[in-house]
């Protein structure tokens, strides 16, 4: 069984749990104590990650660090569809993973703010906010012509794929880095399409959407 | 005399915590605010804290005996933490007689900066009508909505506010629970940033766990909120004690990030209480007693 090692209230675990819940795999936690213990500095999680990051799994013995990297590797290896990392479209795979370097954008920007604000660190928080608002405009006008076009995820796939999952948990919890969403209605449209699909779980600071409207 | 930013000579002269005292390195200076004013602090490593006006002369960081400190604010030490006091504090801080129970696990299960004003932050605490839909299938679950009628004091003699006889249906009230229960609290609010509650343990039906909120007030609207565990478990490790209480604590946060006005209104007619925000009336009363204007809107005299 896959071992997560984990920080509930951090976004970048949270897109490995979301993912493993919408492709029905099951998985055991072992909690790290981030803040304020920091124990992903200590020496027995180093040992796993010498980078002293989260999140880390071990599957069957096969240790992964990355958000992204995990994702790739979840979807390729459990996803029996093959929608959310088609192995077989390499435009499709190339779309994927510019927008999961986006991601880490995303991580770079929103989640410093975010960390700067409640966890007290050390950072720019005024050029994360910038940084993280200059994404979103971004984002926010690809999703809008995606929209138009017919197209409800970020990359050009008719379902949802990792790059979905791999930008929106810094995106839901930008507030609390100071980074309001409200000029970005394409983003929070997303957001709301991202929490209806099937198997979706939050996360502290996330909260379910109510049903759709009937079209 | 110091000039200070916040005018609110209540709020001045009470004791604010500041700090886990196990979260505080020896030796090294540590930074933070209070009041809006920039504040250091640090240990010797045996139980001895100093904490100052930051000055130039001793960075954030940087390394500090702490017996050389000259001009330093109060200090006391209680419930783990490090308190300090902008005026003339009283000889105690509010007590909490479960804390010296040598049984309890006592835990900083985190400091949370968060973006609401202090008293919006102990009305949220205080309020039972959000488990449910806040805490899904942790402290409350649809249909179990219901607040039932408990009993709210202002205790006279020791100057809190008491709401007991709450009870609430949770599906897991603590890491040591085995499936949903009728839970019993009590709510006391000693001081008018802090709050402590007590619920019961579902290891001994005849005592309380106890979890208390330490509100920092860095400004108007924005707390360092300290939260003491201190409670009775005797099977998981200290991080998935932690990790509970900071999971119920990353739910409130947005919907705390979220009041608006910012600051409480203490006028009755600014908000539209229901029977359950019986505790809420009762200590929005007692801050408008008390004069506190720091952190709230005070009532139209």
């Amino acid at each position: 069984m896959i071992t997560l090692y984990d920080y509930e209230l951090s976004g970048n675990c949270y897109k490995l749990r979301l993912l493993m819940g919408m492709l029905g795999i099951e998985w055991k936690t072992v909690p790290v104590d981030f803040y304020p213990g920091r124990e992903h500095k200590s020496d027995w999680f180093l040992k796993i990650n010498p980078l002293g990051q989260l999140p880390v799994i071990d599957d069957d013995g096969l240790i992964l660090r990355d958000a992204q990297a995990i994702l790739v590797y979840l979807a390729s290896k459990y996803d029996a569809s093959g929608s959310w990392y088609p192995r077989d479209n390499p435009a499709l795979l190339g779309e994927i993973s510019q927008w999961l370097a986006f991601a880490d954008g995303i991580t770079g920007t929103a989640s410093a703010a975010r960390l700067h604000d409640a966890l007290f660190y050390d950072f720019d928080v005024e050029a994360a906010r910038a940084g993280a608002h200059r994404l979103f405009r971004i984002l926010d006008e690809h999703l809008w012509f995606g929209e138009q076009e017919g197209r409800s995820w970020i990359c050009s796939a008719a379902q949802p794929t990792i790059a979905d999952i791999a930008c929106f948990p810094y995106i839901m919890l930008s507030e609390e880095g100071g980074i309001p969403r409200q000029d970005y209605p394409a983003i929070r449209r997303w957001c709301d399409r991202v929490k209806r699909i099937k198997g979706f779980s939050v996360m502290s600071g996330v909260f379910p959407a109510g049903p759709a409207k009937a079209a | 005399m110091t000039e200070t930013r916040c005018k609110d000579q209540v709020i001045l002269d009470l004791w604010h915590p500041l700090a886990a005292l196990s979260e505080v390195p020896a030796g090294v200076v540590v930074g933070t605010i209070l009041l809006e004013e920039r504040l250091s602090l640090a240990s010797d490593g045996t139980g001895k804290v100093a904490v100052w006006r930051s000055r130039r002369d001793l960075p954030v960081d940087g390394p500090v005996d702490i017996t050389a400190v000259e001009g330093t604010l109060p200090v006391k030490l209680a419930y783990g933490y490090v308190w300090t006091s902008l005026g003339n504090p009283p000889a105690d801080i509010f007590p909490i007689p479960e804390y010296a129970e040598a049984d309890r696990r006592k835990l900083n299960a985190a400091t949370f900066g968060v973006n609401v004003s202090a008293p919006r932050a102990i009305e949220n605490f205080l309020d039972m009508g959000h488990f449910p839909y806040v805490h899904t299938d942790i402290l409350g679950a649809e249909p179990h909505t219901e607040v039932k009628e408990y009993d709210v004091e202002i205790s006279v003699d020791r100057d809190e506010i008491l709401a007991t006889r709450c009870r609430f249906f949770q599906p897991m009230a603590s890491t040591t629970s085995d499936g949903g229960a009728d839970v019993d609290y009590i709510y006391r609010v000693p001081h008018p940033y802090c709050s402590v509650l007590y619920k019961s343990s579902p290891m001994d039906e005849t005592r309380l766990d106890v979890i208390a909120v330490f509100l920092q007030p860095v400004d108007q609207e924005h707390v360092r909120a300290h939260m003491l565990l201190c409670v009775l478990d005797e099977d998981n490790e200290d991080k998935v004690i932690k990790r509970f209480q900071q999971t119920i604590f990353g739910q409130d946060k947005p919907i705390l990030e979220n009041q608006f006005p910012k600051r409480l209104p203490l006028d009755p007619r600014a908000e539209t209480p229901i029977r359950a925000d019986k505790s809420a009336i009762a200590y929005r009363r007692w801050l408008s007693q008390k004069g506190v204007t720091y952190g709230v809107i005070p009532a139209a005299t």
